[in-house]
């Protein structure tokens, strides 16, 4: 039921004609001639949620590290609505409309839960922008609202080093969510969670991938089979297969690298 | 759950804490009133000297504790505003009258030494005071905005950063020690006399200079404070920690690093033309790799977060380098060597630290028992 | 500034001026191989590195003044003793410190850099209150002392050479020993993965305290052969530090070649400078050019292009 029906680029028209919110094609980097990720396309249409999947060193988190603008691609294209993203820089990627969640919890140890979703609100991001931020009650509302979504409205004045891991993992996807990015991506978000945490992760992001195209990197097949709508599996820096779970997991290829002990 | 709803006490932003007032209090009092009661003249002045340190050491504690940008080379735009100073009061204290037995009158002495025989062309614009005090604030601003971009684009920072501002700081001595003949070479700009017209040497000049140097100081603390509680004191403390995660929330990281390191730098501007007008000369002493170093343990003492102990923290190392240099000069680089590694290794927040873990849980509960409505502040990211 | 020579002086001039410079490129060589194995192994900027080779120069002292006076029939062999105490002397003295202060701060590299620093003041006033303020030089045995005229205009001091020598064999030594070596290997496993190494039976604060040693140890032997080219004071070792961070820096941390060739493009640019120009534009030049280089290209001269 959650996996889509087919892109019809599968079905045969053209890439280039389609308004796909991502094209990555033949995406190459190299570190010191090793290619960790090697000739990728693949494309992410408006409001899909793509898995991307592969066994350890197939290059899952490069590929997300290219499409934010942490590496240099050393060749291919990775165009955003349109728009090449390989030139731009981190930050003008971000305001392009491309979120980031990294592996592990990345969020800021000394600042409080509420200065974490306020340095994530899109407002003031200039220098002097930043010197003049009035705390309203614009920001306020929502980020109440957003702590609300993230199971933290009780923690917003606590220091965040002193969350749980899955607190921390909710608080960096609300740093996330306030920006209200249009391509989330997310590397790993149940990683290290226990049950009860995972559960109520699968719940929020179902919550807040409406309306948004998502990336995810997940280990997790039970959380991958519940969300994803199409799966690309990566393996030694290639595309290996792509398409709906089902149709990943019985391709013979796939079983031979990685589902199959 | 009994807590407060977080809208009460997210509204609860003061610009500063009660405690914080009390130390601005405490400082205003301690330099405005106390010190000068206490000291004679001559030691006031000094104490007008050791407080110009405190604006690097100020400097440093937006720049290194709360951007963790370490620099090394402080002592460089100390030295800028110091040096642009006094090359405004030595083109008046070289007047062609003062000048006459000169072989060129009307240029500054240790010119004449050699043999230069017209004003430099970069020596001119200084013969006005309002040129003068714009050049203090911008020409050293300008340098660290051409090193910090430059830097911090190509993502610099950390020990290449430290080593790359001390590496500065040794050219620019050398570069003033070298040239002679335009910056006074190792016994810098000396002999000023007057600042448009006025005596700075004079017990009652300096008496205004050491009130106008703590006024200053003053306002430099409060605008720190306004930095420090504006998102942008928070996104500092934020890159310091994590510098991914604020890229990726859409900062330029570097803009916010230069501009750190330009408010240091001027700052440090401030600080080192007070030092000419209240000390009355500058050399290349003040320049290099040593004082840098050294203004930075000032800050490291006083507590590398703490804007107030900037302050104490250049007032005390200064006092005991006073006093053990005059008693036992040669027990007092062992001192400061201890210092520096007591400090790093006991106690990595200073003074700031020690009063905020034995002093301050002592005084807040007192202040809680006094009033039955605590204070909750939102921030304790600086802390 | 070349017009008042005729061509047969320029060359002559560049042949001095570059001997000269291999002089001060071996000095440099041998103080940046420790800091390089320091600051490049381990991520720890050592500020009192100038002060582990004054260590190693006052040895020397020491030990020229001994044998002139006690045993003056080994005089003439008494520099290898010497560099050989000066060598374990700044090593012993460097595991102390590795001991005592930097293996608390390996997660704070901008505090060790303070601490360091604080150390190498302490250092200063220990020499200073030992030897004098005064700077001292050593007696070199007479073989040392003379030149070979290689053509009319162009002489080459002997004990040049011999420092030349000895940063050659220190150079290929420390090279064999960090890349051929078990110890060497182990120093780069703990480099690229604490734990891993750790968990693979290496015992890596050992290995710390070998390495940081070796660095100390390496500055002590060149401030056994600065004595030989310059006299040595309590704050000798201040005048050579922002010179040779710059250097290790330049080559590209953690790159021994790297660290060498930039050794000697900057002593050579130097030292050519200085004869046309005063020392200290000279000076001035080269570190300037040396630091605007290193602004549009942070990482060095030699890097590894590595997956962050």
């Amino acid at each position: 039921m959650n996996a889509a029906t087919l892109p019809s680029h599968l079905i045969g028209a053209d890439p280039a004609e389609k308004d796909f919110l991502l094209a990555v094609e033949s995406l190459t980097v190299s570190f010191d001639g090793f290619k960790a990720v090697n000739d990728v396309s693949f494309y992410v249409d408006p409001n899909e949620i793509r898995v991307i999947i592969g066994p350890n060193g197939a290059g899952k988190t490069t590929v997300l590290d290219l499409i934010c603008g942490r590496t240099k691609a050393s060749s291919g294209s990775i165009k955003y609505k349109g728009q090449e993203l390989t030139k731009l820089s981190e930050s003008a990627i971000v305001l392009a409309g491309v979120g980031r969640k990294f592996q592990t919890p990345s969020i800021y140890d000394d600042l409080t839960v509420f200065e974490n979703l306020e340095i994530s609100y899109p407002r003031g991001r200039s220098v002097f922008g930043a010197l003049t931020f009035k705390r309203d009650a614009q920001v306020r509302d929502r980020i109440e609202e957003v702590a609300s979504m993230i199971f933290l409205k009780d923690q917003l004045l606590e220091r965040a080093e002193f969350l749980s891991h899955g607190q921390k993992q909710w608080l960096e996807i609300g740093m996330l969510l306030i920006q209200d990015p249009e391509l989330l991506m997310l590397d790993e978000p149940v990683a290290g969670m226990s049950v009860g945490e995972r559960i109520k992760t699968a719940e929020l992001l179902n919550e807040i991938i409406k309306g948004r195209s998502v990336l995810v990197i997940e280990h997790d097949m039970k959380f991958v089979e519940d969300i994803a709508h199409r799966v690309t599996v990566l393996h030694q820096g290639k595309v290996l297969s792509e398409g709906s779970m089902e149709r990943v997991k019985n391709d013979p290829k796939v079983i031979e690298v990685y589902l199959g002990h | 759950m009994t807590r407060s709803t977080p809208k009460t006490i997210v509204n609860d932003n003061p610009f500063m804490k009660p405690m914080e007032w009390v130390s601005l209090a405490l400082l205003v009092g301690v330099i405005f009133i106390l010190l000068p009661m206490l000291l004679d003249a001559f030691r006031l002045n000094l104490v007008g000297k050791y407080l110009t340190y405190s604006f690097v050491a100020l400097g440093l504690v937006i720049c290194w504790g709360f951007g963790g940008i370490l620099s090394l080379g402080q002592g460089v735009f100390f030295g800028l505003g110091g040096y642009l100073m006094a090359m405004y009061l030595k083109l008046e204290a070289s007047s062609v009258e003062n000048t006459k037995i000169q072989s060129t009158p009307g240029i500054p002495d240790f010119m004449d030494w050699n043999q230069i025989t017209e004003l430099p062309w970069f020596w001119k614009p200084f013969t006005s005071l309002p040129f003068t005090l714009i050049a203090v604030l911008v020409v050293p601003a300008f340098f660290a905005f051409v090193i910090g971009t430059a830097m911090f684009r190509r993502r610099v920072g950390g020990t290449y950063f430290a080593i790359i501002t001390q590496a500065i700081a040794a050219i620019l001595t050398i570069l003033i020690v070298g040239q002679q003949g335009y910056t006074g070479g190792i016994n810098g700009i000396t002999d000023l006399r007057t600042l448009h017209g006025w005596d700075i040497r004079t017990d009652s000049a300096h008496n205004i200079l050491y009130f106008v140097n703590a006024g200053l100081l003053v306002a430099c603390i409060l605008f720190a404070q306004a930095v420090k509680k504006s998102k942008l004191g928070r996104i500092l403390l934020a890159m310091r920690d994590k510098e991914d995660r604020v890229r990726f929330s859409g900062y330029q990281v570097a803009s916010f690093k230069t501009f750190a390191f330009c408010l240091a730098a001027v700052f440090a501007a401030i600080g080192g033309a007070m030092f000419t007008l209240q000390v009355g000369f500058m050399s290349p002493s003040f320049v290099g790799i040593v004082p840098s170093i050294e203004m930075v343990i000032y800050a490291a003492v006083g507590g590398r977060l703490s804007l107030f102990g900037a302050v104490w923290g250049t007032l005390l190392v200064n006092w005991a380098k006073t006093t053990f240099s005059e008693s036992f000069p040669e027990l007092w680089l062992f001192g400061l060597g201890g210092l520096f590694i007591l400090v790093v290794l006991a106690f990595p927040n200073g003074l700031a630290g020690i009063y905020r873990t034995y002093v301050e849980p002592r005084l807040t509960r007192r202040v809680k028992a006094l009033e039955p409505a605590p204070a909750v502040a939102l921030s304790h990211a600086a802390e | 500034m070349f017009g008042d020579y005729s061509l047969g002086d320029l060359g002559a001039i560049f042949a001095m001026q570059g001997f000269a410079g291999l002089i001060l490129f071996s000095v440099y060589v041998l103080m940046a191989l420790g800091l390089a194995i320091i600051f490049g192994q381990m991520g720890v900027i050592n500020m009192a590195h100038g002060e582990f080779m004054i260590l190693g120069a006052y040895m020397t002292y020491l030990c020229s003044n001994f044998f002139q006076t006690q045993l003056p029939a080994l005089f003439p062999a008494y520099f290898f003793i010497a560099m050989a105490l000066a060598f374990l002397a700044s090593g012993a003295l460097g595991m102390l410190v590795e001991w005592a202060l930097i293996r608390h701060l390996y997660k704070r590299p901008l505090d060790t850099l303070l601490a360091t620093w604080g150390l190498s003041l302490i250092l200063q006033q220990a020499y200073r209150s030992i030897f004098g303020a005064r700077e001292v030089g050593v007696e070199l045995p007479s073989w040392l002392i003379g030149s070979v005229q290689v053509t009319d205009t162009i002489e080459i001091p002997i004990n040049g050479m011999f420092v030349m020598a000895i940063t050659t064999l220190i150079t290929v030594g420390v090279a064999l020993l960090m890349y051929r070596s078990r110890f060497g290997a182990q120093v780069r496993a703990v480099v690229q993965n604490r734990a891993m190494a750790g968990a693979v039976g290496i015992d890596t604060e050992r290995v710390d305290r070998l390495t940081f040693g070796l660095g100390c140890g390496i500055a002590g032997i060149a401030g056994s052969a600065f004595t030989m080219v310059g006299s040595t004071g309590p704050t000798s070792g201040q005048l050579y530090i922002v010179d040779t961070f710059l250097i290790v820096v330049f080559g590209g941390a953690a790159s021994l070649l790297g660290t060498i060739a930039s050794a000697f493009s900057i002593s050579q640019t130097q030292s050519t400078l200085e004869f046309f120009l005063s020392g200290s534009t000279a000076k001035v030049l080269t570190l300037l050019a040396v630091v605007g280089i290193l602004m549009l290209r942070p990482q060095g001269l030699f890097t590894l292009k590595v997956r962050r």
